[in-house]
């Protein structure tokens, strides 16, 4: 064991630590950094995804060929945690990073890594996810949308819900039905679809944070190449699997530096604000859950880079990755019931801090239902981690 | 970086493991808790030709002289195995002796306690209870070469096998450890049975006691460090006693059945046990990290420590709470060994400050510091 950043490793922290210091540009002015509607919002985060690609910081652990770094998984890790001290604005395309750009280097073909990977870390074509469907949700292969196949293309109908981003997005990564006697899990295949395709329909849907993170996609007739399925027909599942755990892992690394963030904030808000009569930071109960809340994200970010240490010798995510998405979804909304409690009466005002506490509140109560509810990533830890009986047929 | 432990420390971790299930088994554990001091020479001779007495102690003291990962990584398989006895009080004793003594002192006692010739602890508390060395009130005062002791220690592990009583005491030139030996005139060691019967508790009184030594070498600095040394152990120590519940559990959730089929279908029961899991390899983090901030000096190695002692000291009785209720019945008696681990994760919980003490120590540095 050795957690000492080797030499290369000091030199890399001390580059990015320059380059953000250099680049981390002002704090979006005005309300809403949250609201990804805001068409303000996006260009500017847009801009700053740009900026990064263009220094050589998107996608540090992506090979080079695709506008990757071809660094290690380590340095990727040194880059966020970098990235939370210089409190630099979130990556807009968070999902192509997350989730389907890994998802296109492990199973694309070599055609699609050129031609998609580039612009995924550029931001130039922001990404969503469709997957779920109203009636697929945990039990996502149960999914009924349809491609059938006509000549060089398929022809997809159906609808998608809660796709977060889709009212921005250019990409889709698309789960659909293309073999219907089949079982469930066999006759899926997951598709690239560009969002400005003739019969895509977006419409928002409002969370209970007020704003509309999230979508209806409806598909009419909806033509995609066939060159455009990822991994093989009918084994879709398998690609769907790469990205769920993609998800789980990798999610992750950048909720650190929004929880870390908030919680740096939080500390600095509590000497100023009363609560009882004295500043919060000095009532022994409120020092005990912000103690708390500092500790277990600590011992978050510990847990993910052992989970890096395991995955840069192993290559690929396993469903160890299910304990982090517990960690760190519960760990949030903790953080965020803290926060509420130190502000007191303050925290519940919408004009207070613009809003970010309310919002924050909010928002994470979604986060153990996103990215695979905590119950089901509790039977994946029980059953393939600790390899207790299915509880059900999948 | 490399967060994962290297070769040589898995197959220290390999011989550790396979040393204590074969040296220490329940039925052992039973026996010895049964007896008056809970130790068990012939295993504390084995333990030292293993080089585990000394193991963090300097090579030219006769220790080893590993880190405090290695340190942790054979912690943890004494957790597993329960072992009890004066290994972290003795631990604890040798890191204060490392850095408050004399060079006379460290040949004469670091090198008997790695040769497993001498056990030791130290008594720090009072009857007020507060681990912080500046409570200390114990007044030691000058007498010829030596100093008089009126008073008493509370809450001392092990005082009755320890051949050697390091006592926090204060002069009117500040802290002090007095070196007291067994059986020192004046000296009284009285037994408080305590639900932990495997490291048992001891009042120690002094009545016009004459001390000869002392140790007084930066002394609040020494203090600080070897309490940041047991409270590693004593996490350690969790982590492994978490890791044995776990997998009793697990084992237990595949074969006993109800209604017809293995509990550990259930999901109630599988929730119960994916959580034991996110507490033991969480905690499993925070050891290995705050064992390697302490060892290597890093500016984070006092968060490093609250960090590992105030999750640990949630999270073993958590996990043995849940531990408990997915055996049903069985879990509560006497005859499963559930309730030793459970009683020993309440000692350690409670050793050298709980979760309660350590996330006030981190709100000193993480919300104070903030204002300042
Ligand atoms: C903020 C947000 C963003 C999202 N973004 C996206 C996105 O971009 N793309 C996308 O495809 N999806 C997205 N989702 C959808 C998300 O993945 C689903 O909501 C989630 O998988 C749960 O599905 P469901 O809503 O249909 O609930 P259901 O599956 O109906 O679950 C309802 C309840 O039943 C429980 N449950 C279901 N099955 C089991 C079981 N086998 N065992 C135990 N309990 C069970 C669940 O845990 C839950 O508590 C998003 C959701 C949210 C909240």
């Amino acid at each position: 064991m050795d957690l000492n950043l080797s030499p290369e490793e000091e030199k890399f922290r001390d580059e990015c630590r320059a380059w953000l210091a250099a680049n981390v540009p002002e704090p979006f002015a005005g309300k809403g950094l949250n609201e990804e509607e805001n068409a303000e919002v996006v260009d500017y985060l847009k801009a700053w995804q740009k900026k990064v690609f263009d220094g050589g910081w998107a996608g540090i652990s992506w090979p080079k060929a695709y506008g990757g770094r071809g660094a290690k998984l380590i340095e990727q890790a040194i880059f966020q945690e970098e990235w939370a001290k210089a409190d630099a604005p979130m990556l807009i395309n968070v999902l192509g990073l997350s989730l389907i750009g890994p998802t296109i280097i492990a199973v694309g073909t070599e055609a699609q890594k050129q031609r998609f990977l580039p612009k995924i870390l550029s931001g130039e074509e922001i990404w969503c996810q469709g997957f779920s469907e109203p009636n697929a949700g945990s039990d996502v292969a149960g999914l009924g949308t349809k491609a059938i196949r006509d000549g060089d293309d398929f022809i997809i109908n159906g609808q998608k819900i809660w796709t977060s981003l889709a009212h921005v997005s250019d990409w889709c990564l698309l789960l659909v039905r293309t073999d219907f006697e089949a079982p469930k899990h066999k006759g899926i295949t997951a598709l690239l679809v560009d969002m400005h395709s003739a019969g895509v329909a977006v419409r928002p849907l409002r969370q209970m944070t007020g704003d509309s993170g999230f979508n209806e996609v409806f598909f009419s007739n909806v033509r995609v190449p066939v060159a455009n399925v990822l991994g093989e027909i009918n084994k879709g599942w398998h690609t769907a699997i790469a990205t769920l755990m993609n998800e789980r892992a990798n999610l992750g690394a950048g909720v650190y530096v929004g929880i870390k963030r908030a919680l740096d904030a939080l500390i600095e808000r509590s000497h100023h604000i009363n609560r009882g009569g004295r500043p919060s930071a000095q009532d022994p109960v409120i020092r005990q859950k912000i103690a708390q809340a500092y500790l277990e994200l600590e011992i978050f970010k510990l847990n993910s880079n052992r989970a890096l240490s395991k995955m840069s010798k192993s290559a690929v995510p396993g469903p160890e990755g299910s304990i982090l998405k517990i960690f760190w979804s519960e760990l949030n909304q903790r953080v965020q019931q803290t926060a509420m409690e130190a502000l007191g009466t303050y925290g519940q005002l919408q004009d207070f801090d613009e809003g970010k506490w309310v919002y924050g509140y909010l928002r994470s109560r979604g986060n153990t239902i996103e990215a695979g509810t905590s119950e089901i990533q509790r039977n994946i830890v029980a059953e393939r981690v600790l390899g207790l009986p299915k509880s059900y047929q999948s | 970086m490399d967060f994962d432990l290297s070769k040589p420390q898995k197959l220290l971790q390999e011989s550790a493991k396979t040393f204590f299930s074969r040296e220490c088994s329940p039925e052992r554990v039973r026996e010895l808790m049964a007896t008056e001091t809970a130790h068990d020479e012939a295993l504390w001779r084995a333990m030292a030709d293993q080089g585990w007495t000394g193991l963090i102690v300097p090579e030219a003291y006769g220790g080893l002289g590993l880190g405090l990962v290695e340190l942790a990584v054979v912690v943890e398989e004494m957790g597993r195995a329960n072992l009890p006895g004066a290994f972290i009080s003795t631990l604890w004793a040798a890191a204060l002796m490392e850095r408050a003594g004399s060079e006379a002192q460290k040949a004469e006692y670091l090198d008997a306690i790695s040769a497993g010739e001498l056990k030791a602890t130290v008594a720090l508390l009072e009857a007020s209870a507060d681990w912080h060395p500046a409570a200390v009130q114990l007044r030691a005062e000058v007498e010829g070469q030596g100093y008089r002791l009126n008073g008493r220690k509370e809450f001392v592990t092990d005082a009755a096998i320890a051949d050697v009583i390091l006592v926090a005491a204060r002069t009117s030139g500040g802290l002090i450890i007095l070196v007291v030996k067994k059986d020192s005139a004046g000296v009284t060691i009285t037994e408080t049975p305590a639900m932990d019967a495997t490291r048992k508790l001891y009042t120690v009184e002094f009545q016009e006691a004459h001390i000869e030594a002392a140790l007084t070498n930066k002394v609040k600095d020494a203090l600080e460090y070897s309490m940041g040394v047991a409270a590693i152990a004593l996490s350690a120590e969790m982590l492994g006693g978490m890791q044995w519940t776990l997998d009793t559990t697990v084992e237990y959730a595949k074969t006993r059945l109800q209604f017809g089929r293995p509990i550990g279908t259930y999901q109630a029961v599988q929730h119960h046990c994916a959580d034991m899991l996110l507490m033991t390899e969480s905690s499993r983090s925070a050891v290995y990290y705050a064992a390697y901030a302490l060892s290597e000096k890093d500016s984070m190695a006092r968060h490093a420590v609250s960090i590992a002692k105030a999750y640990c000291s949630d999270a073993a009785r958590e996990v043995g709470n849940l531990g408990i209720q997915c055996h049903g019945g069985i879990g509560f008696t006497w005859e499963h060994n559930l309730h030793l681990y459970y009683k020993r994760a309440k000692s350690s919980e409670i050793m050298l400050g709980d979760a309660t003490y350590h996330r006030e120590e981190l709100a000193r540095l993480v919300i104070d510091r903030a204002a300042d």
